[in-house]
């Protein structure tokens, strides 16, 4: 089995209930500044969106780790950071396709989504339902016709030249 | 400390000096937080007879111990000041994600003091505070500021309450704008910034909320929620708005039109809440941590050429917030303006320029009828401003804001207006404050909640239409009213304290659920009815405040037109306000004297013995 997140931005409303919830779990305090998941305002197009981590199945930042301190949770397939042998080189930042791996300001060591052991609070917390926890074979599915997209885009451009 | 972060940052603008104290534990328990606790310190700080305009006058951002946790829609914080407006004691509060910021960088409270010597902004990141210059945003509007700010500071996540060019040029009834769309719109708390030559309050805050008891908290978070989540208000606020309302309040003879004329609005389906939905709305928005949310995002799109008479440069492609039932009824139904673009033009000019659209819409309403009765002419006004001219609105509300014309004479709010003319009858408030969306000929019990507000005449304080149209309640007959309206005003002051959103009360989640999460936040024990005693601690204080103000019974009072002339036709026809007899009945239930006054014994039993 392995869990992810399927985010339905269409049903955002931008509350915040799922950074809170978050940063309840990282931190036993309510502060959104840690949370492991980030609502995105695009106030132009009238559109938010809750981003996390997608849980890749060919995990960039676990292969940048020099020191494999991201590992899988074989429970939920989740990719998880060990706190003790995390080193703060911040490689893992940049391996993220994403940008959904932080550092925390207070350790320099790096942060994720680790699915909160198979029940995200985030989903939880969610009031109209644009979280869903998905048990699917391919992580972070729903992104496909996205990843699909950048993809073609790419391989054009790369044939083009 | 758990619930509140127990701090006060204190900004001396003429100095710039920036302390940071802690708040008095017993202030915390006695007052809860945001309205009440504010109001505790106005009341010990300030010389209530000062000018609001001046820099005695103090400005008080405070928050709740619930502003900025999972409890449903904690979002609010409250301003507190001498009202530029109403020169009485002013409690506006505003959602949006500002007011959580503030908690955030670990702050219940902010006060600002004495008048910056030129434009200035504060800047606040945790525990590092700044004043700064703000020339480069004096004289622009309020969405320029927050992207100005944004991009200067370039710092994730910063929040931004500022003032427009309402605010600046010292409209006696600009507000404070967070958020873009968000706003803490009454009585003039913009003007008093303005005063203080201060543009913008920029917050990005990195800590946390602690919590006393989690577990005991998180139970009283999901008993709300789960009790919102069922109940039917909920679900129509979310999806068809504040301006829903419209529908019930026309259908009394309640929705006030063309400034307190008629009772019902022939075109109201043009601006209720299905019309907003199905013709321009792109998407509802939620304040932070709101499980409701009524915001309405609108584009105009196609519609943007429209109303543009004298109008200057701007963009109307973008989306924009609103309008909400109030805005919808003072730009709509008051000025007999039934074009939805018109009005939504003239909301999104309120929210850039920085005007409560309540005050904005009912003081053209009242220009509108010096203009019809032949009081001014059109020598007076650059174009017609007759009732129901989609140009006239949308060209007015720029005109206010930056004084141009007769824009300089709605400025100064339609009792000083009124007055100016010689026709005080136009003016349709009390404490100089423009009545808000409710016709109290159509809702009597509204008749005495507006003379008796603090704040001047608000519908936040005791909203009575959903208990007048309740079974077995007449909505024109005076009994119960009085006594229902002195609960009321105590359970939503007590609500405000909180720093949760008055509209989870309307949602199952009143005070009897909020106290347990209070409780569980702060460690400190809460009843409802401890709850309602605080509610009623601070509206004796505020009442005493706005008494050494100089405010007597005479301003606990409504115009003639609600008290002599009935409508003619629809539901409410026939009916008057008779606060001749309901307002002795409230003086009574209040325990005060008759002459409106707080009698000793009640302020020793409320422990305010020492005031």
């Amino acid at each position: 089995m392995s869990l992810s997140l399927n985010i339905v931005p269409d049903k955002c409303t931008g509350c915040m209930q799922c950074e809170l919830a978050c940063s309840w779990v990282q931190t036993g305090t309510f502060q959104p500044s840690r949370s492991l998941i980030r609502v995105n305002v695009f106030d132009e197009e009238a559109s938010y969106a809750p981003y996390t981590c997608l849980q890749c199945d060919e995990a960039w930042c676990m292969n940048a780790c020099p020191v494999n301190a991201i590992v899988i949770d074989e429970n939920t397939n989740a990719k998880v950071v060990l706190d003790e042998v995390c080193i703060g080189c911040h490689l893992c930042t940049i391996a993220c396709p994403f940008g959904t791996v932080y550092t925390l300001p207070q350790t320099d060591k790096a942060a994720k989504c680790n699915l909160c052991g198979g029940e995200p609070a985030c989903s939880t917390a969610c009031p109209t339902g644009a979280i869903e926890v998905v048990d699917s074979d391919r992580p972070g599915d729903w992104f496909e016709p996205w990843a699909q997209r950048v993809d073609a885009n790419y391989r054009e451009a790369a044939a083009a030249n | 400390m758990a619930g509140w972060t127990g701090k006060v940052l204190r900004a001396n603008l003429t100095t710039g000096e920036c302390t940071i104290e802690d708040i008095p534990e017993q202030w915390l328990k006695d007052y809860v937080g945001a309205r009440g606790l504010a109001d505790r310190y106005l009341y010990e700080e300030m010389d209530p007879t000062v000018d609001p305009l001046s820099p005695d006058n103090k400005l008080i951002f405070a928050c709740g111990p619930l502003t900025g946790t999972p409890a449903p829609c904690g979002s609010r914080y409250t301003v507190v000041t001498k009202g530029a407006l109403t020169n009485a004691i002013t409690t506006s509060n505003s959602g949006g994600h500002w007011g959580p910021e503030l908690r955030f960088a670990g702050y219940d409270l902010l006060i600002l003091e004495g008048k910056a010597p030129k434009p200035s902004y504060l800047y606040i990141y945790d525990d590092h505070v700044e004043v700064r210059d703000a020339s480069a945003y004096w004289g622009r509007g309020v969405w320029e500021t927050e992207d100005g700010l944004r991009e200067e500071l370039g710092i994730p996540g910063l929040r931004i309450a500022c003032i427009g060019q309402a605010g600046e040029n010292l409209v006696k009834y600009a507000c404070i704008v967070n958020d873009k769309h968000r706003a803490a719109g009454r009585s003039g708390v913009g003007t008093v910034m303005g005063s203080k030559n201060l543009k913008a309050i920029a917050v990005r805050g990195t800590g946390g909320i602690d919590i006393a008891d989690p577990k005991a908290f998180m139970k009283a978070v999901w008993t709300m929620r789960n009790e919102m989540a069922e109940n039917a208000t909920t679900a129509a606020l979310g999806e068809l708005g504040t301006a829903s309302t419209i529908d019930m309040t026309n259908l009394f003879g309640g929705l006030p039109t063309r400034n307190f004329k008629q009772g019902q609005f022939e075109e109201a389906e043009n601006l209720n809440g299905n019309a907003i939905k199905d013709t321009r709305m792109v998407t509802n928005k939620a304040c932070f941590a709101c499980t409701i949310a009524c915001g309405r995002v609108c584009r105009l799109g196609e519609h943007s050429d429209k109303f543009l008479v004298n109008m200057h440069k701007r963009n109307w492609k973008n989306a924009g917030e609103g309008p909400e039932y109030e805005a919808a009824w003072a730009l709509g139904a008051d000025t007999g303006v039934g074009d939805l673009d018109a009005v939504l033009k003239a909301n999104w000019l309120c929210n850039d320029l920085g005007m409560d659209p309540i005050s904005m819409g009912a003081t053209l309403a009242a220009a509108m009828e010096l203009y019809e009765t032949g009081v001014i002419g059109d020598d007076d006004v650059e174009l017609p401003l007759k009732f129901g001219s989609g140009d006239a609105l949308v060209r007015m509300v720029e005109a206010t804001a930056y004084r141009e014309g007769f824009g300089n004479e709605l400025a100064e709010g339609s009792k000083l207006m009124g007055d100016k003319f010689n026709h005080p009858e136009v003016f349709m408030g009390s404490k100089g404050q423009e009545f808000p969306a409710y016709d109290p000929r159509g809702f009597q019990g509204m008749g005495v909640a507006y003379a008796t507000c603090n704040r001047g005449a608000c519908h936040l304080r005791a909203w009575t239409p959903g208990f007048e149209t309740s079974e077995g309640i007449d909505p024109h007959a005076t009994e119960g009213k009085s006594e229902w309206v002195v609960g009321q005003q105590d359970r939503s002051t007590a609500h405000d304290a909180t720093g949760a959103c008055l509209f989870i009360a309307f949602a199952g989640a009143d005070i009897e659920q909020l106290a347990p999460a209070v409780s569980a936040a702060t460690g400190i024990e809460y009843t409802t009815e401890d709850f309602l005693k605080v509610g009623e601690r601070t509206w004796n204080l505020e009442k005493m405040w706005n008494i050494k103000a100089g405010f007597t019974a005479k301003d606990d009072w409504l115009p003639k037109r609600l008290r002599e002339t009935p409508h003619t036709d629809g539901p409410s026809a026939g009916v008057t306000v008779n606060l001749d007899v309901m307002l002795p009945i409230y003086y009574k239930e209040r325990g005060w004297n008759e002459d409106g006054t707080p009698t000793n014994d009640k302020l020793a039993e409320l422990g305010l013995a020492a005031i």
